[in-house]
């Protein structure tokens, strides 16, 4: 019974996507600028690793020193990468799941794509000119901030515009949280980015805040940048995407409102915990500390939905290697949560703060999550933005998906490792109450596992590649002969039945 | 809008009647270990509050019942630290160079010590293991001193170091720029430089080393010795010994006679307590190699 109402269900949505003239092209435009962004995100990733473990490779030149090529680096993959990928999915779910075209017209989704990659550009350039206020994730300087202002504002616009106008009674779960992150990134963005410029024609600016205050600010942008932009925001990609290439109903209507709201309400209050032992009261230290230990849950909640929406459909997973980045995305999602707040607790930061093990952690979170359910939504998107039949080749995806999935063991398990041999070495003592190592010492040590680091980084960087080809092959209307031939199998198998 | 509750047929469990682009959702409720594990996580905090500081008011934050504070915390261990280390460190402040070096306790003391504060304050430049680097920062693990090896000698240089400008008891001593100032013609310093050469058996031509011999003894012997073995009173260095500050090219010998580079030490002294500045001389003198 229920399948036949699947159906008609299926039946009326083709009729109403006829009927409601949706906005692709700026979907197709955000999609290509994703992958773009993410080769270029990934290879400067590569090239950082490796001078990390051969400092020689700095070049001996300014602008590509490792201080000016790691911004570059990470607002490359969190804003250009990320950022693409979120307005991509988030302007394709909007419409569909409201039934309606984007506020604003084609002229304003235009304003936003151009607006955005220009503050990429203007950001980047900055960053190798030795353009920087120093903030992590928030190196722009006042005049790019300004710009993306200006940008995100209309972005705003454009998506509660089209939520307001929307022809279904409800607002599907991904749009809160895409709401979520859209509202909280403008809120974080000006707070954090508060400054007097020195002059209008110069690049230099100070901020309003300063000593502890300012550091308190800024980590309260940092952790929710986290949180809003690359955990809130990707949720509402996940919450779309999986249910559709499951072709499964979201496992629960409750969890997802209950685990929405505690979320946002909590992951807000978690920043200090970024500045553990440090000049910062103890009573915020304290706030950091609970606040993240409180979020666990409430974070495991968009796991529990992400995978349980699963059940029925387990078997997808060995024929439908999209549906494995996206589950694959779900489980690095659950991990690296559970992580943050165990790295949070006072005793354990107080062993894992300024190591690698940071740095692994937020690669647990970056290349599994984050990077991993994108992928699964750009191979998800490209055929049906295309208006092809499906991907080039299945295999490739899967190719993808190994070689990142083993760039990604490479990278976490050399970072762990040598994270917590860096912070054992920092707190080492001899029977006299010396220190057992200098500082030297615990460089010298890291080197193998920066090797380990930078390879699994170029496999990372190879499987984006693959799909990079895959992509093209897909636009161009290409079907692989392996496909073809499935496609055949599946045909045949069906006809009878039919 | 469709609003049909259904049953759907995997699980059991009904749709909560919405539908959006062909995605519905379960009427699941809450797992009920996600819930409990989230109350024990609220509980656990909110105990933490009334132990730890918590609350903040306006004349401070709620100190918590343990009375925790990381900055008395972090006191007491530099504190502590700092009085297991006194029984030996107060020694050393009170004792001469000599006799540390005869006291076998204090020797064990110095050689875990000096190690970590040389890899922390020299090793930048002089190496991790007293090696030196090529461009001016001389090894420590040889036997050729610039300054002198012996205790009293290693420990003037650590304490006031080498042409800074922030100790005016710091080493000091100043080549001429024999060529940038024209006090030489090329020809005489490629000649002296070939003399120099000639010391440890490198000349590429003997003529101009033996030409070289007279102005060497006019210009260079003062400083370098009449022998070139150097004279360590005025921190001219040993030209005959094939160790080489700034390169024992002759290209490299000829720019250093022409416009010397001429290395800079900070006065350590300035920077480090008494006790520290002895550690780090016998370290360098005991452990690496002093005479």
């Amino acid at each position: 019974m229920s399948a036949v109402a699947a159906t008609a269900d299926q039946a009326a949505g083709a009729v109403r996507s006829e009927a409601t003239p949706y906005n692709e092209a700026i979907v197709r435009m955000f999609t290509v600028a994703t992958i773009f962004w993410g080769v270029v995100g990934f290879l400067m990733g590569v090239i950082i690793a490796y001078q990390l473990a051969f400092p020689l490779l700095n070049l001996d030149l300014e602008w590509t020193t490792f201080g000016r090529l790691r911004p570059v680096h990470t607002s490359a993959v969190i804003f250009a990468f990320g950022g693409n990928a979120l307005l991509a999915t988030s302007l394709y779910v909007v419409q569909r799941t409201c039934r309606t075209s984007l506020f604003g017209g084609p002229a304003l989704a235009s304003f936003l794509f151009w607006g955005y990659q220009l503050f990429i550009l203007l950001a980047a350039s900055g960053y190798v000119l030795g353009i920087s206020q120093g903030r992590e994730y928030a190196e722009p300087e006042w005049y790019v901030d300004l710009w993306l202002t200006i940008v995100w504002v209309v972005y705003l616009v454009i998506f509660a515009g089209t939520i307001i106008q929307r022809k279904e009674a409800h607002i599907y779960v991904a749009n809160w949280f895409y709401l979520a992150f859209i509202i909280t990134i403008a809120m974080l963005h000006i707070g954090n980015n508060l400054a007097l410029p020195v002059s209008f024609l110069g690049t230099d600016s100070y901020p309003v805040a300063s000593g502890v205050q300012d550091a308190m600010t800024q980590w309260w942008y940092g952790h929710n940048a986290v949180g809003f932009f690359l955990t809130a925001g990707f949720l509402g990609m996940m919450y779309y995407f999986v249910p559709k290439r499951a072709n499964r109903p979201v496992y629960s209507y409750r969890l997802s409102i209950v685990h929405f709201w505690a979320l946002t309400f909590l992951y807000i209050w978690a920043g200090p915990h970024h500045l553990h032992y440090t000049a910062l009261p103890d009573w915020a230290q304290t706030l950091g500390m609970t606040f993240s230990i409180m979020l666990w849950m409430p974070s495991w909640g968009g796991m529990i939905n992400g995978i349980m929406t699963l059940s029925g459909a387990w078997d997808k997973l060995r024929t439908d290697p999209v549906l494995r980045f996206l589950v694959a995305a779900v489980a690095f999602y659950g991990m690296s949560t559970f992580e943050g707040p165990v790295m949070s607790i006072k005793p354990v930061n107080a062993l894992s703060h300024y190591t690698d093990w940071t740095v692994g952690h937020v690669h647990s979170g970056a290349l599994g999550w984050v990077a991993f359910v994108s992928f699964g939504a750009m191979y998800f998107l490209v055929p049906k933005l295309w208006k092809r039949e499906g991907l080039y080749s299945l295999k490739l995806v899967s190719y993808h998906f190994w070689i990142a999935t083993i760039g990604i063991v490479l990278y976490i398990t050399a970072m762990w490792v040598s994270g917590i041999l860096q912070g054992l070495m920092w707190r080492a003592y001899d029977s006299f109450g010396f220190l057992q190592y200098s500082f030297v010492e615990t460089v010298e040590a890291m080197h193998p596992f920066y090797l380990i680091r930078a390879i699994g980084g170029t496999l990372f960087l190879l499987g984006s590649l693959v799909m990079v080809y895959n992509i093209i092959r897909t636009i161009r209307g290409d079907v692989s002969a392996e496909t073809a031939e499935d496609a055949k199998i599946i045909n045949g198998a069906m006809a009878p039945a039919e | 809008m469709p609003t049909k509750v259904e049953k759907d047929h995997i699980s059991g469990t009904e749709t909560t009647g919405h539908e959006w682009d062909g995605i519905s959702e379960l009427n699941t409720p809450l797992p009920k270990w996600w819930l409990y594990v989230f109350y024990a996580c609220v509980i656990w905090s909110v105990a933490y509050f009334v132990f730890y500081p918590a609350i903040p008011f306006s004349d401070g934050a709620t100190k918590g019942l343990l009375g925790y504070n990381s900055r008395v915390e972090v006191e007491q261990i530099v504190a502590e630290a700092k009085q297991a280390k006194s029984k030996w460190m107060d020694q050393i402040a009170a004792k001469d160079l000599e006799a540390i070096t005869g006291d076998e306790e204090l020797m064990q003391f110095i050689q875990a010590g000096g190690r970590t504060m040389f890899g922390d304050n020299c090793a930048p430049c002089h190496g991790a293991g007293g090696q030196g680097r090529p461009g001016g920062y001389p090894t420590l693990a040889d036997d050729d001193w610039i300054w002198g090896g012996d205790l009293d000698n290693i420990y003037y240089t650590v304490a006031h170091g080498i042409r800074n400008v922030t100790d005016e008891d710091a080493r000091l001593n100043d080549m001429p720029r024999y060529g940038a100032d024209e006090l030489l013609e090329p020809a005489q310093i490629n000649d002296v430089a070939e003399y120099v050469l000639s010391l440890s058996n490198k000349a590429t031509d003997n003529d101009a080393a033996a030409r070289g011999a007279e102005t060497y003894a006019e210009e260079c012997s003062a400083c370098h010795g009449e022998d070139g073995k150097g004279l360590q009173d005025l921190g001219g260095p040993n030209l005959a010994d094939a160790i080489w500050l700034y390169g024992g090219e002759k290209e490299e010998i000829v720019a250093q006679i022409s416009a010397p580079k001429q290395g800079v030490m900070p006065a350590w002294g300035q920077r480090l307590s008494e006790a520290d500045v002895k550690m780090l001389t016998i370290y360098v003198h005991s452990y690496l190699s002093g005479q």
